[in-house]
């Protein structure tokens, strides 16, 4: 059974790549930012081309036309997927197959916004999210696009600098992977949680050793480091 | 080979591709400024592909598979961009694919056109012959700013006059009101089509009820005289916003051997590019309304003129553009 909600894309070159789809809270925040922001714009215009008499007033409601149905199309056009509102929550849109979204489904998901919007504040749309799997509001479902997270790395979590250790026993594939997932976030736990973590194996795997630490060095081993580098050798 | 090694030996050409993406994210100014990165970026693209299809299979560490796959991400956005540029894209479009589109669809196109255009005609002969149901359309003072815009007393010379920046207010106006009620008659069309039904049908009542009051005025050549010149952009604009949103509703009802999803993915493919359509028809038909069509001192007969002959064409572009080309798939 998924417990997740990671979505993956089949692409042409044979590989899976998984996207994270957003759910509702961070689209609503981008949504009301982008909200602010054009409600500021907005304001700013009709005061600043106001003082320009009927040709500032004509002007102001083909800008105030652009803000209310093209502002989120240019934006998710030009500038990879992400209106300023979902730069900052970093989310961006796409197409269901992991492509870039196009300039006509951007169009069709933000004029469906309409009716997404409808009978009350999101109302369908907020339906649409919650009822299907990938989070698409009904504009989405018709353009085939998904608002995911942006990913960014976790360059802190590199492998502990600890002396290899030879595993007891043979262990699985996903064993071994639980010990590396556990090494590559150790330094992101407090000692305590890990060490109660690292417990739980303790009748089969560090029989008496320090558990965290004993866990650490098995997963070095398994990452393929069979002695420790001349480096970590001066350190210690 | 186990995971370390795997690093080491790959780390060069994961680094390269990075330096690729971070290159080809830059604007095409900035690009030119700097060298291109070495190697190139197709096939570090797909040695990578490769690379994280290994780490997945070997059940590599989650962090590399995380790291890879962003990679591969990154990448694949980059490759699979559209390319051709847009302007060529756009006129293909305006000129051939979507005159064709819209005679492809001609069932939407035909229903749209018969509810805006028959309740519109309907209304302009019911109030010839029942002068007093205006006022069941419209409330009194509506009725009497309509006349006092129209009547040839208050006008000295034909038509409304206005000064230069008045006719740019107005060109504003016409654009956000007229675009505004396109989009929304499509984009209702998911509500089951009753949307899109309302907007027609209300939008075709009032101009009806308006113009035959006008008429039964004998407002006649101040009221037909401003509104011919951008009448033929602006109904076939809406007609045509009421057909997109038609497909839509057609999805929903009428999904045929697909699935509604499935369905509607593909008909919002179609009602997009008639959308397209109706978004250029709503901007020229706001520029002539607010430039042309407000000229007062413009002779009558040129008036007329000129909108029988932007009928024509615009008829002739639905009728005729694109016929000697096969339709495609448009990928716009």
């Amino acid at each position: 059974m998924q417990l997740d909600t990671l979505y993956t894309v089949h692409t042409p070159e044979g590989i899976a790549l998984t996207l994270t789809p957003a759910g509702f809270v961070p689209r609503f925040m981008a949504w009301l930012i982008d909200l602010l922001i054009r409600f500021g714009v907005g304001i700013t215009l009709i005061s600043i081309l106001g003082l320009l008499g009927y040709l500032g007033g004509g002007l102001t409601l083909i800008l105030i036309f652009l803000l209310e149905w093209w502002y989120p199309v240019w934006f998710e056009w030009r500038h990879q997927g992400q209106t300023p509102g979902k730069r900052l929550f970093e989310l961006y849109t796409v197409q269901r197959d992991g492509s870039p979204v196009t300039f006509s489904a951007s169009l069709l998901r933000n004029l469906i916004r309409f009716v997404d919007f409808m009978p009350f504040f999101y109302g369908f749309g907020v339906i649409s999210l919650l009822f299907t799997r990938h989070f698409q509001r009904l504009g989405d479902l018709a353009a085939d696009t998904l608002v995911v997270y942006k990913p960014h790395l976790h360059a802190h979590r590199a492998l502990p600098a600890v002396e290899p250790l030879p595993l007891p026993q043979p262990l699985l594939i996903q064993e071994q992977q639980t010990l590396l997932q556990f090494a590559e976030r150790y330094r992101t736990l407090t000692t305590a949680r890990a060490d109660e973590l690292a417990q739980i194996t303790a009748s089969t795997l560090t029989q008496g050793q320090p558990p965290s630490l004993t866990l650490q060095r098995y997963a070095v081993w398994i990452a393929g480091q069979h002695t420790l580098t001349p480096k970590q050798v001066a350190n210690s | 080979m186990k995971q370390l090694q795997f690093i080491e030996h790959y780390q060069t050409v994961w680094t390269q591709l990075q330096a690729w993406l971070d290159y080809l994210a830059l604007s095409k100014h900035k690009q030119q400024a700097q060298s291109a990165p070495s190697g190139q970026f197709a096939e570090l693209y797909r040695q990578t592909c490769h690379h994280l299809a290994l780490a997945q299979a070997r059940h590599y560490s989650p962090q590399l598979l995380e790291r890879l796959n962003h990679l591969v991400v990154a990448g694949h956005q980059q490759f699979y961009r559209e390319r051709e540029p847009i302007w060529t894209q756009a006129w293909n479009f305006l000129a051939l694919q979507f005159p064709a589109q819209v005679r492809a669809q001609w069932r939407v196109v035909a229903l749209s056109v018969a509810i805006f255009y028959g309740s519109m005609l309907l209304f302009i002969f019911l109030t010839q012959w029942q002068p007093d149901l205006v006022y069941s359309v419209l409330d009194p003072m509506q009725v009497a700013q309509m006349e006092s815009m129209y009547d040839p007393k208050l006008h000295d010379r034909l038509g409304r006059e206005r000064e230069a920046d008045s006719d740019v207010y107005m060109f504003g106006h016409y654009i956000r009101n007229n675009t505004s009620i396109g989009f929304q008659a499509f984009t209702s069309g998911l509500l089951l089509g009753v949307g899109t039904l309302f907007i027609l049908l209300f939008n075709g009542i009032v101009l009806g009820a308006v113009a035959g009051h006008l008429t039964y005025l004998g407002y006649n050549d101040t009221f037909w005289g401003f509104v011919v010149g951008h009448s033929a952009f602006e109904l076939t604009a809406i007609a045509l916003s009421g057909a997109a949103g038609f497909k839509l509703t057609q999805a929903l009802l009428f999904p045929g051997r697909q699935t509604r999803l499935y369905a509607l993915r593909t008909n919002g493919r179609i009602a997009i590019q008639l959308m397209y359509g109706a978004a250029l028809l709503f901007l020229m038909a706001a520029f002539v309304e607010a430039f042309w069509s407000s000229q007062a001192q413009t002779p009558l007969s040129i008036k007329y003129t000129v909108g029988a002959v932007l009928w024509v064409l615009t008829l002739a572009w639905l009728g005729w553009g694109g016929r000697k080309h096969s339709v495609q798939q448009v990928n716009l």
